[in-house]
């Protein structure tokens, strides 16, 4: 764990911040969202919530298992045509602004990250969440990071597009 | 270049070779000056320089005995390309949890209905 300190509220994040620890293989993010922690955090724990954000437009994301309370494990799939990327993990806490789960890609089990969500009130009606992701090596860490070049970008704005187009914003 | 890219992921994944690179980035270093400060063999140090240079991080010039060695700040970018890369991916998944909490405080006096807007992309 790093004694990193979370950046102060004066801060503003209306995008992700990335930050690559360069003495743990770790990543820290931060983001702002327009909602009450109690919000966010449901969006994190309710299966058919967190099914609607968290895959890329390009793939179909099914949950096959989701516990999301302490001691409760999760697992779902993406699939784009033939191809299926399987993600499961455990959570050791789940809280009322923190959600610590272990996260592995199943193509390699052994490598397994330990992410820590805190959600933090920034007292106007906004919600801090702060990850930090450390993983068992700085191979496992970079390749964290460099699969952001296989799926995802072009697809995003697309959906983005589409849930504004349904009048959900 | 994405082989590329998974060679200086793999150059940089290794401890000594990263404390090689940061020290570069201050200034060109023979081999000796770069060896100086670890524990192992010049052999060694002179492995991780070939796998810094294979991965197009550093380059030596033919400066005579010397050969300082230079570090590639383009191909160091590249780096911060990635991050920015995964960024702004986690920043569209942000903007997906973005509409989805607006909806949520939409449906804040009903029951929130399953959607089935998940469905449709299923043929690409």
């Amino acid at each position: 764990m790093t004694t990193m300190q979370s950046p102060d509220t004066s801060t503003r994040f209306p995008e992700a911040a990335i930050l690559a620890d360069e003495h743990v293989p770790a990543v820290h993010i931060w983001r702002d969202f327009e909602a009450t922690v109690a919000q966010v955090m449901r969006a994190h724990t309710d299966a058919d919530l967190f099914a609607q954000w968290i895959g890329p437009d390009s793939l179909t994301t099914s949950i096959d298992e989701w516990s999301c309370r302490t001691n409760g494990a999760y697992r779902y799939v993406s699939r784009r045509g033939e191809d299926e990327y399987a993600f499961r993990g455990t959570f050791p806490y789940v809280g009322e602004d923190k959600i610590i789960q272990t996260f592995t890609w199943e193509g390699m089990p052994e490598a397994v990250a330990l992410e820590t969500l805190t959600l933090e009130d920034l007292g106007d009606g906004r919600t801090r969440l702060h990850g930090f992701s450390i993983c068992d090596s700085f191979e496992a860490r970079d390749g964290m990071l460099a699969s952001g070049m296989e799926v995802g970008i072009h697809e995003g704005y697309a959906k983005l597009d589409r849930m504004l187009g349904e009048g959900t914003v | 270049m994405a082989d590329q890219l998974s060679r200086v992921f793999a150059a940089l994944a290794d401890p000594t070779r990263r404390d090689m690179v940061a020290r570069l980035t201050e200034a060109d270093h023979t081999v000796n000056d770069l060896a100086a400060p670890y524990d192992v063999s010049l052999q060694a140090v002179s492995k991780h320089l070939k796998v810094l240079e294979d991965a197009g991080l550093v380059s030596r010039t033919r400066e005579a005995q010397r050969r300082p060695v230079h570090l590639e700040a383009e191909v160091f970018d590249l780096m911060t390309k990635w991050i920015e890369r995964y960024r702004r991916q986690a920043e569209e998944r942000y903007a997906r949890l973005d509409a989805v909490l607006a909806r949520m405080q939409d449906d804040d006096s009903t029951a929130p209905t399953a959607t089935t807007q998940q469905q449709e992309g299923t043929a690409s």
